[in-house]
């Protein structure tokens, strides 16, 4: 095979550099280590105003080469523009592997750069390694994370694979050596756009409290809470606790909860040290979301609830006799608490 | 204007139903034997902005699936709630593909089947939820797409204007007709199926196209034209061996009280570093 190396396709935000980038460059470290691979793990980076801080950041994060593409028709993402550049650079370069975060804008970028270049792309990995023919073994969830299957890709190149923000959650710091950083010219490639779609521009939510994905506690809320007043209590008991409010379905359905506190697979997925599931009854999709918490309690008025087989300590109450009680507790005992 | 509007959809098993799914250990494949299938959910929001589309401009929503012969009920339940008429894309030489060979094969199926203004499809399947079809989709067909529309409206006669979910934000985009959008849950409510809708659709026509009826290319289909492929399957174990607090609900909230202190709870003061490592299945690399 003449494709060589891994590349990790870094995503720029509005601070920064998005964390599973770094995850990512972690992960491809590892596979280069464990694949015996020569090339070097290549980072590449689309954006505008990319400047001296991208490339320490992602050299530190374990890049070893890095490719900046530095243009203001890449500041927002654009599906066409993003993946017409990096078709290129992969036709160009020939990686064997890509692997992308599977944000809102990878999510759409990974499988229109796949059908472009004709080959496989593997959604939403929870691990992946190389076999040892060096193909890449992509484990992938199916079912709502009920199974979990292995993708191969074996006659087609680059091989692509995309992850959710938090799942590989390790993110390594390299002591700083210089490393190559390249910046690659689009011009030729944005004259052939045909602008057929345009970012007009992107709007933030306001975030309150601490982000879910990075909260070291978390409380969950489900079909269980039975009222916007019992909600309520709920944000009330992570705000003593200086954590972050999640959600199943039903509490974004009833407008209580915002569509970015949903945990699973089809919302985030989260890793707190401590998780509270209060009235959640364990559908297989919201347990993929938070199988990798740390201290898992659970809070349920039925004790057939299939959250109490993944929880370290279990309750059979409903949420409004143990809510108010718990908030009352935290907020008295905290007056005596000398730390 | 008058539009041409096709909804893709996916017939998957019901989500109420993942508990019951099985894995055949020996042949490594799954079993969903009595397992009902339905219209992808978010599939119903696409046909349901498809069908609004055509109350505001007039025009024509053609419903197409690609599955084994049982999906034809959910076309009709597609054509219960609306769509003029349905087809459905079945041939064993369409198994075992991937996004990419099932995208094709959609792509060629719209081919066959007209010139389309628009392609709406969900933005994820229940079952597989690679989310990639849509984008896969629009390639094939050399249209734009946005993938995640969670609003957009018809601005000129060639252009729309869409809002997209990203994450923790919403883009604003605008993309020239023809175009596939795939659309999110939040953009409207899906209609519900009525008795009157039931008996039209019954009139309505389903066309059945095999690969002979489509002009494609056989290395693209199926399995062959899969640069993807399975190996082994598992279903992961999660169980904890967990402990129940009993008691008046004082008692049980004196002990989780007792119990999260332990595990380095200091209220509103967040974490206490030090005592966190002592947990137990926890991420341990910060």
């Amino acid at each position: 095979m003449t494709h060589q190396g891994i590349w990790v396709v870094a995503e720029q935000t509005v601070s920064g550099i998005s964390r599973v980038s770094f995850e990512l460059l972690a992960k491809a470290r590892e596979l280069k280590e464990q694949g015996r691979v020569q090339a070097p793990v290549t980072a590449v980076l689309l954006g505008e105003n990319l400047d001296d801080y991208y490339s320490a950041k992602l050299m530190e994060a374990g890049a070893e080469t890095i490719i900046l593409v530095d243009h203001p028709a890449l500041r927002y993402f654009q599906n066409e523009t993003y993946a017409a550049v990096l078709k290129a650079l992969a036709e160009e370069r020939q990686p064997s592997i890509i692997l992308m975060g599977a944000t809102a804008a990878g999510s759409d970028f990974a499988p229109t750069l796949g059908a472009k270049l004709r080959t496989g792309v593997s959604a939403h990995c929870v691990d992946m390694r190389l076999n040892e023919e060096g193909h890449l073994v992509a484990v992938v969830p199916a079912f709502g994370g009920k199974v979990l299957g292995d993708i191969l890709c074996t006659n087609f190149r680059p091989q692509i694979a995309t992850v959710r923000p938090g799942i590989l959650g390790k993110v390594i710091c390299f002591m700083h050596k210089q490393c190559p950083v390249e910046r690659f010219d689009i011009t030729d490639i944005l004259a052939q756009d045909q602008g057929r779609v345009k970012a007009l521009g992107i709007t933030y939510e306001e975030m309150k409290g601490v982000p879910l994905e990075e909260a070291e506690l978390v409380v969950a809320g489900g079909f269980g809470i039975e009222s916007k007043e019992i909600w309520q209590q709920l944000e009330t008991l992570a705000a003593v606790l200086g954590g972050a409010v999640g959600c199943t379905r039903p509490p974004l359905d009833e407008g209580w909860a915002k569509e970015s506190q949903m945990i699973g697979t089809s919302g985030k997925s989260v890793r707190p040290k401590i998780y509270i599931g209060v009235g959640i009854s364990g559908a297989t999709h919201h347990i993929c979301g938070m199988k990798d918490a740390g201290l898992v309690i659970s809070i349920n008025k039925d004790e057939k609830s299939p959250i109490f087989d993944v929880s370290d300590i279990r309750i059979t109450a409903d949420a409004a006799a143990i809510l108010p009680l718990l908030i009352e507790g935290l907020q008295k005992n905290e007056d005596d608490v000398i730390c | 204007m008058a539009l041409n509007i096709a909804v893709c959809i996916k017939s998957v098993p019901d989500p109420k139903w993942y508990e019951k799914i099985t894995i055949d250990t020996k042949t490594k494949t799954i079993t969903r034997k009595g397992i009902p299938s339905i219209i992808n959910p978010v599939d119903k929001n696409a046909l349901e902005a498809a069908l609004k589309l055509k109350e505001q401009y007039g025009g024509k929503v053609t419903v197409l699936c690609m599955a084994p012969p049982g999906a034809k009920n959910e076309l009709y339940e597609a054509m219960a709630m609306g769509a003029d008429e349905a087809a459905l894309l079945s041939d064993l030489a369409f198994a075992g593909a991937d996004t990419l060979a099932t995208s094709y094969t959609l792509a060629q199926g719209l081919n066959k089947l007209g010139k389309f203004d628009l392609v709406l499809t969900g933005t994820e399947s229940a079952d597989g939820a690679t989310a990639q079809v849509p984008a896969q989709l629009a390639e094939w067909l050399n249209i734009p797409h946005l993938w995640n529309v969670k609003e957009f409206v018809l601005a000129t006669e060639q252009e729309i204007h869409a809002k997209v979910k990203m994450d923790d934000a919403v883009g604003e985009y605008v993309i020239q007709l023809p175009a596939l959008l795939a659309v999110s849950r939040e953009i409207n409510k899906p209609r519900y199926t009525t008795a009157m809708g039931v008996m039209k659709a019954r009139k309505k026509t389903l066309t059945n196209l095999s690969k002979h009826d489509l002009d494609v290319n056989e290395s693209l289909i199926g399995q062959v034209g899969s640069p993807t492929w399975s190996g082994d399957i598992s279903i992961p174990s999660l169980a904890r061996k967990g402990q129940e607090l009993i008691g008046t609900p004082e008692e049980i909230v004196t002990q989780l009280i007792a119990k999260l202190r332990a595990a380095g709870i200091r209220e509103g003061r967040g974490m206490v570093n030090d005592a966190s490592g002592n947990l137990g299945s926890g991420r341990t690399d910060g």
